[in-house]
Order: structure tokens, then C-alpha cells, then sequence
């Protein structure tokens, strides 16, 4: 269902080959790190990464000049996906479920798509997180999936292995941060196509494309399309990781971090959403252990912060040539 | 027959204090343009200020009615306290901002207001009973209710009254009004628009902590009130169309009918009832049941 345009191999300019050749050696460099780090730190980089891609998806319609408070949606719908297909159809390969998640995600949203295409600022907000909220009460009380308190999943599989005990986290943190890798690499090579530019020129102004023939709302509903997919992919990411599902995945705070990643990563650099979760999950686990009863006070403030000073995120730091 | 009733009682006595809380948050967005996401915030500081006060009030041994003055003053407390510092200290530096991030410099303030109210008053649950029991319990056939829920109905009527002629019979809500209008237009002629902003950004926080003075008593205060409260009041308001008052009033009480209507009837569909009803709305009529829609400004 990703229907990137262009891949970041055809056309390829020098630029191009330099982006891929840079997100495999980031790859690359995390692999081997993750192989001499502590299990905490590959699980920290791999939540990170998986939170990461709901992030992008988002970062991909802010550059429409839309931001969705409902990504929990996609997020809970992906997890819950992975989790049931684990527990229910025996399913159990790391790499299928994430795909399976993502793809899940996009059939719900498929018909929103349309729906969502007309809606602008705090509307588009709202709906949204209206989605995500129906998504959260239904969670909450079907007994089948669970109910308030979720469920748990075993160990996941990969290509018909079964993962080594001393090796699992590592393992699912490479999956995790391959799939990120090409993603990533999908994402700019999708923001740079002629779609992703139309995206842009919707951010400043609607009427325009619409009078140079471009469709406004057939690229709002795509990249909606594309969020729903990065977050379900997310979603089943995670909790392969994490081993439980639960409706809070769906509520209105989770989809509130989502936005915050995506505001601090600003939308102009794909690194920097994965820079800015990586940020966001080393504050969480660092102040939850040390000042359990001041962390969202401090992300508050570091929040505020950003949106003061750093309007464009800190994506902008390194991408001020294409600033406008 | 009964059943009919009881939803209707159980949906208007929700529906009160939701129009109360909901009232501020289409106030402050009306003038200011700003959806507050930290209006569930000032929710819980209200309660959690009557927590304090009534708690205060009853180690003075004062009367028991002393408790519902002690729950007002909770909140002109919080209002005359947090409001200015908030909005002079904070948000008038993001004025004229794109909607949506405001919408995010709101939802700073809310993660930074959860963890203030736990700094100030930890984490353990606080209960106000006793005003709950002043109003005695009212027999209607075969149910019987408790007086403090009709109190309440009858107190978000005069607020909503009250809130309705200060805007539109008093000088000073016709300068809000015309600030509401266009506040540069207002500006030329005078008005002082920061001050009206203060102003109605002062009453917003007043009602938020007002309508969490008074459910105090009705639920169990602890962290995670604001949580809840910051949804359903946006979908009051979303409903009802932001920055109306009638709108506030009928999407309040359409919140709280679809919610006990789920309660007595399906409770499965609790939780989401109210966002059904929302997502709804939204779909059929964007700008809410009592907003004419405006033409996009190219």
C-alpha cells in the first residue's frame, strides 16, 4: 500500500544516492552499536524508532499544513493487529507483522480518507481525535481484545527462526530500526517527488494548486492514507517489543507525544523525527526514573521551548537551505 | 417510562457542569482563538482548590453551607491566580500563531499544570463530601436523587444566564463582542485588546474551575480529572460550534443525554457514545450545530 512514487534508486541524482547511502550507513553504525550496548539502550532506541515512523506519518501531512491528534488511532489499530494475528492465527514473524499492522491500519482508514480530505486546522484536529477517541471507548469494552487492560503476546519468529533468548531484544531492534531505515528513505524520497512538493504547496496555499490543477484533497487523503500505514507499522513495532497491548495505545495523551515529536522534529528533515522520538523516549525513561512526578512538567517547558524559538523544529537546524 | 426519565435526569444533571466547563473553553476561543487543551487543567485545579478549601472550612468547624462559598472562592482563587499568570506570562507571546499550535502551546501548559497539581497536592485521591449532602434527596416516584445534582442544573442556568447578558447587555461584553468580531477593527477604535483578552481569558479559567469546584463533591479527586474532562468539553464545544454560548448549552446537553442514553441502554458504548455524536456532527456540519459557516480568506 506505500505508493511511493519514486523510488530512491530510479532517478538517481548524486543527492539521492548520497541520502540512501547516508540512512544505510546510520543503519549500519546503529547495528553494530546496538550490538555492544546494553539491552536497555537497544530497547530505548528501538521504542524510539517505532514511535518514530507514527511521527513521520504525521510529519507527512504537517507538511500539508494538517495535524491529526488521532494518530493513536493507526498506532492502536496496527498493535492490535500484530497482537490478535500473534495470539489468534499463530502469525508470528517480526517481519509480516509489522507489515500486516501497517496494512490493517490503512483499510480502516481508507474510508476516512475522503472524509478527512476536506477538513482544515482544528477541524481536522478534532475529527481525528474523535476517531481515535471511538477507537479507545471500543477498545476499552470489547472483552475480546482484551478489555481495559490488554493482552500480552509472545516472542515473535523471523523467516521460521526462533529468536535466541540472549538475542531478542538485539534482534527486534534491528528489524525495528531496518524498517525505520527504509521508510525513512521512502519517506524523502516521497516528500521530494512531485506529490510530496504538491503537499508542500498546499501548506502555502490551497487555491493555487487547485488553479495550477493540482488535487488538494487527493494528497491530503493520500498522505492521510500513508500516516494511517507509518503508524500502523509503529504500532505493531512496538509491541512486538514490548510484549502487551492495551487501549491506552488509542488515547488522546499517546497521540499528544506523537504531535510532539513531529513539532519538535519540524517537518522539514526526515532524520529529525527519529532525532526528536529518540529525544523524547531518552527524557521519558531518564525523568521517570529519577523525577517520576516532574517529566511532563519538564516536557512541557522543553515543548514551549520549541515552538518559541525553534518554530520549524529542529529539523531546521541543518536543513536552512531549503527554508523558505 | 421510568427508564425515559432517568436518562433525562442523569443526561441534564451531566450536562450541567459540562456546560459550565465547556461555556469557558468556547469563551476563550471565541476571543482569543485559542482551543484550550489546558482548560481540562484549570478543571482540576478547581477541584482540587475546593478539595483544599472546604477541607479548610470544615477544620474551622464552620457550617456545612459555609463549604459551597468556600467551593466559589476555590475558584475565583484559581482564576484570579493562574489566569494572569498564564496568559500574560505565557500565551501572549504566541499570539496571531497558526490555530494548531497554539492548540500545542496549550497542550505544554496542560503536561506542565498535571504535574504542578501533583507537586502541590501529590497523588493521593481527595474527597469533598460534604456540601454532596446539603441539598437533601429529592423522591420522584420510584427513584430517588440527590438535591446537589439539581443544584447544580440550577447553577449552570444563572451562569449560563449570567455569562449571556455580561456579553450582551453590560459596555463591556459588547467591547468583548466587537473584540470577538475583529480585534484589530476594535483595536482602532480604541480598545484595549490585551486587556479584553486578560479579561476573557480571566472568566474562561473562572468557569473551568468553577464547574471542577463543584463536581468536587461528586467524584474523587485525583490525578488524571483533567484527562477526561479536556475531551468531552471539546466535543461540547465542537458540537455546538466553537465560541457559542446556545451552542455550548445544546451540545452540553446533547453530551450528556447520548451519555446517559449509553449508560442506561447500551452500556458497551459508554466511552465512545459522546465521540460518535461528535464525529457526527462534524461530518455533517464542520463548524458545529450554531456557527454560520465563514468563507475561507484566501
Amino acid at each position: 500500500m506505500d505508493s511511493s512514487p519514486a523510488k530512491p534508486t530510479d532517478s538517481a541524482t548524486p543527492a539521492r544516492r548520497r541520502i540512501a547511502s547516508a540512512g544505510l550507513g546510520v543503519f549500519a553504525l546503529l547495528a553494530v552499536a546496538g550490538f555492544f550496548s546494553p539491552k536497555w539502550l537497544t530497547f530505548l532506541v528501538t521504542m524510539a524508532a517505532a514511535n518514530g515512523l507514527v511521527s513521520l506519518g504525521i510529519v507527512g501531512l504537517m507538511r500539508g499544513g494538517v495535524v491529526p491528534f488521532g494518530q493513536g488511532m493507526s498506532f492502536a489499530i496496527g498493535g492490535y493487529t500484530a497482537a490478535l494475528l500473534f495470539n489468534k492465527l499463530g502469525l508470528t514473524d517480526a517481519l509480516a507483522l509489522p507489515f500486516a499492522g501497517g496494512l490493517v491500519a490503512v483499510v480502516i482508514a481508507v474510508p476516512f480518507a475522503p472524509l478527512l480530505s476536506r477538513y482544515r486546522g482544528i477541524f481536522f484536529a478534532m475529527l481525528t481525535l474523535a476517531l481515535s477517541m471511538v477507537t479507545y471507548g471500543l477498545l476499552m469494552k470489547l472483552e475480546l481484545l482484551g478489555g481495559s487492560d490488554g493482552f500480552n503476546l509472545g516472542r515473535p519468529t523471523l523467516l521460521g527462526r526462533k529468536l535466541p533468548d540472549a538475542r531478542v531484544g538485539y534482534i527486534l531492534y534491528l528489524v525495528t530500526i531496518g524498517v525505520a531505515t527504509v521508510m525513512a528513505l521512502l519517506a524523502r524520497a516521497y516528500f521530494d517527488s512531485t506529490r510530496g512538493l504538491v503537499t508542500l504547496a498546499v501548506r502555502e496555499n490551497e487555491l493555487r494548486v487547485e488553479y495550477l490543477g493540482g488535487s488538494v484533497r487527493q494528497a491530503m487523503a493520500i498522505n492521510f492514507v500513508l500516516a494511517a500505514f507509518c503508524g500502523g507499522l509503529g504500532g505493531a513495532l512496538v509491541v512486538m517489543s514490548l510484549g502487551h497491548i492495551e487501549p491506552n495505545f488509542s488515547f488522546w495523551t499517546t497521540s499528544g507525544e506523537f504531535v510532539f515529536v513531529a513539532i519538535l522534529a519540524g517537518w522539514q528533515s526526515v532524520a529529525a523525527v527519529f532525532v526528536a522520538s529518540t529525544v523524547l523516549e531518552v527524557v521519558r525513561s531518564f525523568s521517570s526514573a529519577y523525577f517520576p512526578n516532574t517529566w511532563q512538567l519538564a516536557l512541557g517547558l522543553f515543548l514551549l521551548f520549541v515552538i518559541r524559538f525553534l518554530p520549524r523544529g529542529i529539523g531546521s537546524l541543518w536543513m536552512k537551505g531549503s527554508a523558505r | 417510562m421510568n427508564t425515559v426519565f432517568t436518562i433525562l435526569v442523569d443526561g441534564v444533571t451531566y450536562a450541567s457542569w459540562l456546560f459550565i466547563v465547556a461555556l469557558g473553553l468556547t469563551l476563550v476561543f471565541g476571543v482569543l482563538k485559542i482551543l484550550n487543551i489546558a482548560h481540562g487543567s484549570f478543571y482540576a485545579l478547581g477541584a482540587y482548590a475546593a478539595a483544599s478549601f472546604v477541607g479548610w472550612a470544615a477544620s474551622m468547624h464552620w457550617a456545612p453551607a459555609f463549604s459551597l462559598v468556600a467551593m466559589l472562592l476555590a475558584a475565583v482563587v484559581v482564576a484570579a491566580v493562574v489566569a494572569p499568570l498564564t496568559e500574560r506570562g505565557l500565551l501572549r507571546f504566541f499570539y496571531g500563531r497558526d490555530e494548531v499550535l497554539l492548540v500545542l502551546v496549550t497542550y505544554a501548559m496542560f503536561l506542565i499544570l498535571e504535574d504542578v497539581t501533583k507537586l502541590v497536592w501529590g497523588t493521593n485521591p481527595y474527597y469533598v463530601s460534604e456540601p454532596y449532602g446539603l441539598f437533601g434527596n429529592l423522591n420522584v416516584g420510584v427513584q430517588t436523587w440527590v438535591g446537589y445534582d439539581f443544584a447544580l442544573v440550577a447553577l449552570a442556568v444563572i451562569v449560563g444566564l449570567l455569562v449571556w447578558w455580561g456579553l450582551n447587555r453590560t459596555r463591556q461584553g459588547k467591547i468583548v463582542l466587537a473584540v470577538i468580531h475583529s480585534a484589530e477593527v476594535a483595536a482602532s477604535m480604541g480598545v484595549n485588546v490585551s486587556r479584553v483578552y486578560m479579561l476573557a481569558f480571566s472568566v474562561g479559567i473562572f468557569l473551568a474551575a468553577l464547574g471542577g469546584a463543584f463536581t468536587a463533591p461528586m467524584i474523587s479527586v485525583q490525578p488524571g480529572v483533567s484527562v477526561g474532562v479536556i475531551i468531552v468539553s471539546f466535543a461540547v464545544v465542537i458540537i455546538g460550534g466553537l465560541g457559542s454560548i446556545e451552542g455550548a448549552a445544546v451540545g452540553a446537553l446533547i453530551v450528556g443525554l447520548a451519555r446517559s442514553l449509553a449508560v442506561h441502554t447500551a452500556p458497551v458504548a459508554e466511552l465512545f457514545s459522546i465521540y460518535i455524536v461528535m464525529a457526527v456532527v462534524l461530518v455533517f456540519r464542520p463548524e458545529g450545530l450554531f456557527q454560520r459557516t465563514q468563507a475561507r480568506k484566501i
